[in-house]
């Protein structure tokens, strides 16, 4: 099943050696950016790249892959990077968190929780968290090296002093084992508590910026505030239209051209699982269901 | 009485440098002491080095050679060679100096330019303004002004300002460059009654004035310039 | 160097520099400056361009090696250390909070996409502080003492004349109590009127705050007005030094003569 002309998982098992041993390295110092030799992929930046480098360096022919855009198992993201995996390393995919083995993720750390074993992968666009407040790389670099994080705190400041709270409502901004400030990848900060000492290995591909960085398994990983301004998790008005849950992610779905509107689970294998165990939120009755149910 | 200044053959030359290096020599073995609560008028005609000697009293003219001694904190210390860290203490704590012109400092209003040197010795804010009052009032600086910066005033007002300053401390030397020069007899004789108060007080005096009427009325003695001519 | 703090901190110099020279090659920047700073002290260096006395503020706050020579800070400690054995961190650390530097150019002092108040804040929360009300009212509270309306504390600097971003600048660096500022050309740049208006301010503060500074300037009446000692500099040597009054009013050197002969009468 494998293409015969590729080898176990598209990339050579050298340049797989390189980012084992930056994965390596990443997971030793959790938190930090970890520079590796980031190949062209045969997909373009900003598709996940990094990801994928990583996904392929860690993949073994027992692995089951999940691949998750925005929550979702069906975007045209998700699978391409599922068919390319299944195509190249012939490993089984699946859509259940439960049973995948390697998941990765554009945007979301899914609902479920993730167990021992598990590994999530994150596609990063930017991985560094003070770039926009400091544009040269050897500046913050040694901010790192030095733990000189005040600069983070200015970008919180702004949004207080801006929208009266902490506006930034993703790529929200952690400290990771009380040494590296990391930013998460552009996952909503509803999701920022399920990083912290989680049972599953995250880690970080950033491929066009060529940096990798990783949380080892139950690490501790706190999000940045102010004491009179905590971290907060916000919540949605409405359950889910279609599962009822009250506590997950919500997609806003525009569902005609009259404005009319619903949300929904960002999580679509969450959704699905629910639904199918039988939970229902408001618009959940299907056409099928009143004409045959 | 305790000497508070002791010069013993003080020497100040200018080079001008700008000039092809022309020396100038304006004073030469200049020795006299003050003792506290006496006041020493320098006299001499116009360019004889009066304004000279008390620049280097004060440390501004730096000397060729000799001696400065001044009564600083307990002991006679060398202004000639003192560091500038010790000539800002001696001047913070020891001499007071009235130049014939206010260096006013834009923007600050007259009552604070006369209250400064005391807050900068550590009086409070408010005991500096009180005391800077009663000297503006003395001096007869029209209340309106006090909250004005002197830049804007006239001349004689600014100089009344700058006594007021030079006066304000307690500190037991003082300088005086023409303190009476631009004022009218009411106020000239209000500067008299100072400089008699401070006498009184033990403070030592050297002044330069030009007026024989109010030199006859403070001077205890009169040191000639003319004898420290240098040769050219 | 370690020397016990016993003597009382006044007395004893806050910076020292020892024979410091900078050379690029062949050109010689600063040749054997040796001096000493104490607290509360205010050092004007002066010359024209290119006489090196950037270079020097530049070796005296660690952001350049010192070709041979030394630089020694009396840290919060009591202790005098060489700033080279300090490292970099150390260094780093000191400017963020015992120092200050004051560009001529408001922009490389200043984050000028972000908020005044920010700007500002951002020592503190260099030092940890964590709670957003306090660090809001202290950076309020220092953009009244530099004359800046408090209600533009959410504006960038970028809407501020270049009066206000200098005196923004000075609030920056001046909101963790520093004892040592330096400033490169402070008033460079700016209108007189505005010149004036920041000068007095710099010289309260300074006074009020009991700072010690070295200040570059090539003008005369800065130095003048800020100062207390002087030194001149020419061909990136020290040739005249002395109480600021004592230079300015009684130059001795042939250069200092001229520097002081150029000033326009007021």
């Amino acid at each position: 099943m494998n293409a015969p002309t590729y080898n176990f998982a598209y990339l050579d098992e050298q340049t797989k050696r390189m980012i084992r041993r930056a994965i390596l390295k990443a997971i030793a110092i959790p938190g930090y950016q970890v520079p590796f030799a980031s190949r062209e992929m045969p997909m373009p930046y900003g598709w996940g790249t990094g990801g994928v480098q990583v996904t392929a360096a860690m993949l073994g022919p027992s692995d089951v892959l999940k691949v998750i855009d925005q929550g979702s198992d069906d975007t045209t993201n998700a699978i391409s990077i599922r068919k390319f995996f299944a195509k190249t390393a012939g490993v089984a995919t699946t859509t259940h968190t439960e049973d995948a083995t390697v998941i990765q993720t554009r945007h979301r750390i899914p609902e479920a929780p993730l167990h021992a074993g598990q590994v999530l992968v994150y596609q990063v666009p930017i991985p560094e968290p003070l770039r926009f407040l400091e544009p040269r790389e050897t500046e913050t670099r040694r901010m790192h090296a030095l733990s000189e994080y005040g600069l983070m705190h200015v970008k919180l400041y702004e949004d207080i002093a801006r929208f009266g709270h902490i506006a930034t409502a993703y790529a929200y901004p952690v400290k990771v084992n009380a040494r590296y400030v990391m930013d998460p990848s552009p996952t909503p900060k509803f999701d920022n508590p399920k990083m912290d000492n989680s049972p599953a290995l995250q880690l970080f591909g950033a491929g066009r910026e060529k940096r990798i960085y990783a949380i080892p398994p139950y690490t501790t990983v706190v999000s940045l505030d102010f004491q009179d301004h905590p971290f907060e998790r916000y919540r949605f008005d409405a359950p889910c239209a279609l599962c009822g849950a009250e506590d997950a992610y919500l997609d806003e779905i525009v569902t005609d051209d009259k404005g009319s509107r619903m949300f929904v689970c960002s999580d679509t294998d969450y959704c699905e699982g629910r639904q199918a165990a039988g939970h229902r939120g408001k618009e959940s009755a299907a056409p099928w269901e009143k004409a045959h149910g | 009485m305790t000497a508070m200044i002791e010069i013993s053959d003080a020497e100040k030359s200018f080079t001008m440098h700008l000039q092809g290096g022309v020396r100038l020599p304006v004073v030469r073995g200049v020795s006299f002491r003050v003792a506290a609560g006496e006041c020493v008028v320098l006299s001499g005609p116009s360019g004889a080095g009066k304004s000279s000697i008390l620049k280097m009293i004060f440390g501004n003219y730096r000397c060729d050679s000799g001696r400065i001694g001044i009564l600083h904190e307990g002991e006679m210390l060398d202004l000639a060679s003192a560091e500038p860290r010790q000539i800002l203490s001696v001047r913070r704590a020891t001499i007071g100096y009235v130049s014939q012109f206010l260096r006013a400092v834009p923007r600050v209003p007259a009552i604070d330019v006369v209250a400064e040197p005391l807050i900068a010795t550590g009086t409070s804010r408010v005991e500096a303004r009180e005391r800077a009052q009663g000297l503006l009032r003395r001096l007869n600086i029209p209340e309106r002004l006090w909250a004005l910066p002197p830049s804007t005033f006239s001349g004689g007002e600014q100089q009344r300002v700058n006594i007021a300053r030079g006066f304000i401390s307690d500190h037991p030397v003082l300088l005086l460059d023409e303190p009476t020069a631009s004022l009218d007899v009411k106020n000239a004789s209000a500067v008299v009654d100072l400089i008699q108060e401070k006498k009184h007080a033990g403070i030592a005096i050297v002044a330069i004035v030009h007026d024989e009427g109010i030199r006859d009325l403070i001077a205890d003695r009169t040191v000639d310039v003319t004898t420290f001519a240098a040769a050219a | 160097m370690v020397e016990a703090p016993d003597a009382p901190m006044h007395d004893q110099p806050l910076l020292v520099a020892e024979a410091l020279c900078k050379n690029y090659g062949r050109v010689t920047a600063c040749r054997d400056v040796s001096f000493s700073l104490y607290p509360g002290e205010v050092l004007a260096v002066v010359g024209e361009s290119g006489s090196g006395k950037s270079t020097l503020l530049q070796l005296l706050s660690a952001q350049l090696a010192v070709t041979s020579g030394r630089v020694s800070y009396r840290m919060r400690d009591g202790v005098l250390r060489d700033l080279a054995s300090l490292g970099e961190a150390g260094r780093r650390f000191l400017f963020r909070t015992d120092w200050g530097y004051v560009h001529q150019d408001p922009a490389l002092g200043l984050r000028m996409a972000v908020s005044a108040g920010a700007n500002v804040g951002e020592r503190l929360m260099a030092v940890g502080w964590n709670h957003y009300g306090r660090i809001r009212q202290t950076a309020s509270s220092w953009l009244e003492r530099v004359e800046i309306d408090v209600a533009r504390i959410d504006d960038a600097p970028r809407t501020y004349s270049g009066g206000m971003r200098q005196r923004l600048q000075i609030a920056r660096n001046l909101v963790t109590e520093p004892r040592l500022v330096f400033m490169d050309e402070p008033t460079g740049g700016l209108d007189v009127s505005v010149q004036a208006r920041l000068l007095d301010l710099m010289r309260n503060l300074v006074g009020e705050l009991g700072l010690a500074a070295v200040v570059v300037t090539h003008d005369l009446a800065v130095a003048r007005l800020l100062s207390h000692r002087v030194m001149v500099m020419k061909g990136g040597q020290v040739i005249e030094t002395g109480l600021t009054d004592q230079v300015l009013d009684d130059p001795h050197e042939p250069y200092t003569q001229l520097l002081v002969s150029s000033i326009l009468p007021p």
